[in-house]
């Protein structure tokens, strides 16, 4: 596939002051991601992986290199453009599922929406589309608190999916979960993969990183190896 | 599927109000504080506190000053009350235990009054006698007041039954009478009071009206007559008036009263106890009042008259109330502000408190002023259902104030409209700060705040 990869980032760096000290957490990272690409991104504690799903995120912004998303820089834009681009065009899963409590499942998964400003109609359709997509079509007006973590963490991968990312960034998917239900979520991240979705994924979990294409090890703010299985 | 270059432009757009966007985050925010159901109502109590006192002390007070400046407004704005009191007691005749004196205002001061003054219509003189009044076998203690039949017009008394004496009777000096209402009733519990008789002394009188109570000289103000003859209360007989032809009054008692007690005796000669100047301009009031002064006091050795000017006393009502109006501002503006200090106190808890819910709306897109505007709203909707509540209170306590402590209470149309719109502004102005502290949160931290 000769397209233009989804994300490229070139000697992209992030340091932190903490203090006194600079926290050097990136130093010049250079990779590259494609269209339907099924990534782990791994490495001990502390080796900068969290940081580079954060600027991966948009969540945070680089101290230097660049970051293009779809062929754009976003290494200039202002917090409100990157917000945008956040509820627009990239999709999160975390290992706390982050639902917010108030909101009932199908809230939940509109939530993106919400911020683009699409009408209600048209957000209540596609959060029970992808409701469904994720098997929760019965548990639509429930709370998150009346559901289990594997159901919580399906709500989250359907509000992920429902704006259409270019790219889903998970952040230890499966960590609060038994492994059956980390088993199933899983599983719905192959299938989506299957259907072409790209996903990125940080993880200490070997076995996750088993079932992935491709496995890029970080240590020390630097890739030590990406490894296509 | 994968973005274009000029797509992203897109994600720079100001911000977009719309109806739609504002409904949905109102309701997010109910939804929010239903959630701290608890919280959000103590939260609130205390706008609500606020609000309604504000109201119910402005109706009340309101009530009260109108009552008041009603009171004064019945003396009539144009006259100029003039009363005969005794003299100060030279230091002799407090030794001396049997005397007689001679006080007050004269006829030939008012004729002098109406000769010398240019803009003085009428002069309306008066007597006032302190007696008892029987009906049969009841009796009440009362001032007997002789004057002439255009009185009741001057101070605006309302007659509620019957008529006023008039010019005929007065010149025919008949004995008829007009009683107050409070009289009339302690006298003719049963029968009707016009067509009956009352007793004066030996003489009898026969009543031909009855007018409403005559508020303004039931309450402590300087209109009370309050020196005459009879030693016992002024305040308890003061409500009991009845008014009598002044050539009856001039006829049947003299001019001079006697008092006699055990062991003294003491005889006062007044010719008037009271008159009332009429002057045809209201600007003129103030000055005529300083003439009559002069002219009174020019003849005089001692000071044994009083002068009352209704309108005088209307200005005072009204600087006074404006004085209570501040105190009542400056009330009101610290309980709303403790009120506003109370949300903003929750708001920064709350927003503390939702940190993690904050960086997962960030994360999914909502920009800085999305979060603002919803913390924003959610105060809003916190202060202005405190307003709301409050107002309602607020009207209904005077309310409950009128008809079960029987005081006047008047709720001006401005001031719930006022409270209202003060707790919404308290709802932005307290909810600014904890809105800008949550949306200046980075998302990073906020995600990962436990």
């Amino acid at each position: 596939m000769a397209e233009l990869p989804v994300i490229e980032l070139e000697a992209l760096t992030k340091t932190y002051a903490m203090g006194a000290v600079q926290v050097q957490a990136l130093r010049g990272v250079d990779l590259q991601f494609k269209q339907g690409e099924y990534v782990t991104v791994m490495g001990p504690s502390g080796c900068g992986k969290s940081t580079l799903l954060n600027l991966l995120g948009c969540l945070d912004r680089p101290t230097s290199g660049k970051y293009l998303l779809g062929g754009y820089d976003l290494s200039q834009l202002n917090d409100d453009a990157l917000s945008g681009i956040r509820g627009a065009r990239l999709g999160f899963v975390f290992q706390s599922y982050n639902l917010v409590p108030q909101l009932t499942v199908i809230e939940n998964i509109g939530i993106p929406l919400y911020y683009q400003g699409k009408s209600d109609d048209e957000t209540l359709a596609r959060s029970e589309v992808m409701a469904e997509r994720v098997g929760l079509a019965d548990r639509l007006h429930h709370r998150p608190y009346e559901l289990s973590g594997g159901q919580q963490q399906r709500v989250a991968i359907a509000r992920a999916l429902v704006n259409d990312p270019l790219v889903i960034l998970a952040d230890e998917p499966t960590g609060n979960l038994d492994s059956g239900s980390g088993q199933e979520i899983l599983e719905i991240f192959d299938e989506l993969n299957k259907q072409g979705k790209t996903f990125i994924i940080v993880t200490h979990d070997e076995e996750i990183a088993a079932r992935t294409m491709r496995v890029i090890r970080l240590r020390d703010g630097q890739v030590v190896s990406d490894v296509w299985n | 599927m994968s973005g274009t270059r000029a797509d992203f432009h897109v994600f720079a757009a100001p911000p977009r109000l719309t109806y739609s966007y504002v409904k949905r985050t109102v309701r997010l925010g109910f939804r929010s504080l239903w959630m701290h159901r608890l919280r959000s109502l103590l939260t609130v109590l205390g706008i609500v506190f606020g609000v309604c006192s504000v109201i119910a002390m402005l109706a009340v007070g309101e009530g009260a000053s109108h009552e008041a400046q009603e009171q004064i407004r019945r003396l009539g704005s144009n006259n100029i009350i003039l009363k005969s009191i005794k003299p100060p007691d030279d230091e002799g005749t407090s030794a001396r235990r049997t005397y007689s004196i001679d006080y007050g205002l004269t006829y030939d001061d008012l004729d002098e009054i109406r000769a010398t003054i240019p803009g003085v219509t009428v002069v309306v003189p008066g007597r006032i006698i302190r007696q008892y009044v029987w009906h049969i076998a009841r009796r009440v203690d009362c001032d007997i007041v002789g004057t002439i039949p255009w009185y009741s017009e001057m101070r605006k008394l309302n007659v509620i039954q019957g008529r006023f004496f008039t010019t005929e009777e007065m010149n025919n000096i008949s004995n008829v009478c007009v009683l107050g209402e409070s009289m009339a009733a302690e006298l003719f519990p049963m029968d009707p009071p016009v067509g009956n008789t009352v007793r004066v002394g030996g003489a009898y009188y026969r009543v031909i009206g009855v007018i409403q109570a005559e508020a303004a000289t039931a309450t402590a103000n300087p209109v009370e007559p309050t020196e005459n003859g009879n030693e016992t209360s002024a305040a308890a007989g003061a409500s009991h008036r009845m008014y009598i032809p002044l050539t009856a009054a001039k006829h049947r008692f003299g001019e001079t009263l006697v008092k006699r007690r055990s062991g003294s005796f003491e005889a006062e000669k007044v010719e008037l106890h009271e008159a009332i100047v009429r002057v045809d301009k209201q600007e003129e009031v103030l000055d005529i009042a300083a003439i009559i002064t002069e002219i009174l006091q020019r003849e005089r050795k001692k000071k044994d008259f009083e002068i009352v000017v209704p309108l005088e006393l209307l200005r005072q009502a009204e600087r006074t109330k404006q004085i209570f109006n501040v105190v009542l501002g400056s009330i009101a503006a610290i309980s709303l502000l403790v009120g506003g200090i109370g949300i903003m106190n929750i708001m920064l808890a709350t927003v503390t408190e939702r940190t993690r819910e904050i960086g997962i709306r960030r994360a999914l897109g909502a920009r800085r002023h999305d979060i603002i505007i919803q913390f924003l709203i959610e105060t809003v909707i916190l202060s202005c259902s405190g307003g709301l509540v409050g107002v309602l209170l607020g009207v209904a306590i005077p309310f409950a104030i009128a008809r079960f402590a029987n005081m006047v209470t008047i709720i001006t149309p401005w001031s719930p409209f006022i409270a209202f719109s003060i707790s919404a502004m308290i709802g932005v102005l307290f909810g600014i700060y904890p809105a800008f502290r949550a949306a200046n949160m980075d998302p990073v931290e906020a995600l990962r705040h436990e």
